[in-house]
């Protein structure tokens, strides 16, 4: 299983990746492959501000639901609408063509609670 | 946490093997959906012998069934199988099962892995001395051969003229050149195919050779997590999920099993309910916008009227249609009849349908 050195991630299987002041966010490839296939991403919060933990979307899988939390504080500015259609490149392509959202960080203290890919991997236990 | 005879082989293959009712069982190779199609399609092949076998020999077991079954076993002819269930006192389920008539009084039960010891407790209760009951579950490794091409995968393994078999009988046989194999025309996927029952001894003998016979046909290893996406297709209910020891078969649209031609457990209140009617329903529903019923979740009425709950739901990976079962009340459980599932909040229409949904 491929979890890149370069990106953040959280206990909820999600990856973050910092570019100045936008967080753009995914599931990690351990999510996709406990999901199974991917059906759809209900994502319905774009434009909203969120805080840390709340939920932003959810991921429906053939066989399960899972929602999606915000890793750090922030708005929404974009969803990845590529998913409407084809939901199944959350599994081909997790950390690529399978991001979620783009969030403008509004504490960048929050940052430093992220996990290092190795914390990630041992608290995963993947 | 038990294995399965051939976990290694499943391993091998690449499953993703999960805890399933005391067994480590292959939920998926390549992936449900895909695994899903392939079985409607052309020919795939579960490892299912988490099943419990139970042995039922004896002068009173043709009177024992009758009295803890709901369906009439005396229908049943040397070679025959009868789906049934086991009705609880108190209006509820202990499990759904297959009932198969070897020869006179001599009949294997075929119970779910969840249940097995409750059934067995179960049955001890109503079994009298002139019935002998074996648990044989530890013994025996259970393959479903499922879909069109099932015939083709199988055929040059056996005598036996698969062409022919009629669905919900069996024969004991030569089969792979192993002695006393069952081939039950049977399965819990609508597709069509066998149930191949094997002592573990022989186990990994006659998956290789349906492995092998069945390659010119694309047989490939089918998962748990498929398994449940075609018996939900289909309509077919779980135990756990669509009966359990509170729902009755009536509600659950298990009439044709549940024969008032003799009496068994409970069956002078089941009756009662199947003469004047019950109050909801098991049905089958088809999403109208988008959104996935699960388990649990609630059922209202255009007025937001609680009127029951999802037992099983997903999205067909054939068809894509968000589809699933529940109870509702006996008002909204006609064919087109208008619901709403609660979705986290959000009330999403769909129809009730009456199933298979293909």
């Amino acid at each position: 299983m491929n979890f890149p050195s370069e990106l953040k991630y959280t206990k909820d299987h999600e990856w973050i990746r910092i570019e100045g002041d936008i967080a753009t966010v995914g599931i990690t490839d351990f999510a996709q492959s406990e999901l199974g296939d991917i059906v759809f991403v209900e994502i319905e919060t774009e434009g909203e501000e969120l805080d840390k933990e709340e939920v932003f979307g959810s991921v429906e899988a053939v066989k399960t639901v899972s929602d999606l939390f915000m890793p750090i504080s922030g708005e929404i500015m974009e969803f990845n609408s590529s998913l409407e259609s084809a939901p199944e490149v959350v599994n081909q392509d997790p950390y690529g063509e399978g991001w979620m959202i783009k969030i403008r960080i509004s504490d960048a203290s929050e940052l430093d609670a992220l996990l290092d890919v190795e914390t990630y991997k041992s608290e995963a236990g993947v | 946490m038990k294995n399965i005879q051939l976990n290694d082989t499943h391993v091998e293959l690449g499953a993703k093997m999960v805890p399933f009712a005391g067994y480590n069982m292959p939920l998926q190779y390549e992936g449900v959906s895909a695994e899903h199609i392939h079985v409607r399609e052309q020919v795939g092949v579960f490892d299912v012998s988490h099943m419990g076998e139970f042995f039922v020999s004896g002068p009173g077991s043709l009177n024992f069934l009758q009295q803890v079954t709901s369906n009439d076993v005396s229908k049943l002819t040397d070679g025959k199988v009868q789906y049934s269930c086991l009705p609880n006192l108190d209006g509820g389920i202990v499990d759904d099962l297959l009932v198969y008539c070897i020869a006179e009084n001599n009949y294997l039960l075929v119970v779910n892995a969840s249940n097995m010891q409750k059934d067995w407790d179960w049955l001890m209760k109503f079994k009298g001395d002139d019935v002998v009951m074996e648990n044989k579950s530890d013994d025996y490794s259970l393959f479903a051969v499922q879909g069109p091409s099932a015939v083709k995968a199988l055929q040059s393994l056996t005598e036996i003229n698969l062409t022919d078999m009629v669905y919900y009988t069996f024969e004991i046989g030569l089969f792979a050149n192993v002695e006393e194999v069952i081939v039950s025309a049977t399965g819990y996927t609508g597709a069509g195919g066998f149930e191949i029952y094997v002592k573990n001894k022989d186990a990994q003998k006659v998956w290789d050779a349906i492995m092998e016979s069945g390659a010119e046909a694309n047989i490939k290893p089918i998962g748990l997590g498929a398994r449940d996406t075609l018996r939900t297709e289909m309509g077919f209910c779980l135990y756990g999920n669509d009966i359990d020891d509170t729902t009755s078969p009536i509600e659950a649209g298990l009439g044709w099993i549940t024969k008032f031609t003799k009496d068994f457990t409970n069956s002078s209140n089941l009756k009662v309910q199947k003469e004047e009617g019950v109050r909801q329903r098991l049905v089958g529903f088809v999403m109208q916008d988008r959104g996935i019923a699960r388990q649990a979740y609630v059922i209202n009425d255009a007025d937001g009227n609680t009127i029951g709950r999802v037992t099983s739901g997903t999205q067909s990976p054939l068809t894509k249609k968000s589809i699933g079962m529940g109870y509702v009340a006996k008002s909204h459980s006609k064919a087109d009849s208008e619901i709403f599932v609660e979705i986290r909040g959000k009330q999403v229409k769909a129809v009730v349908q009456r199933p298979p949904f293909l």
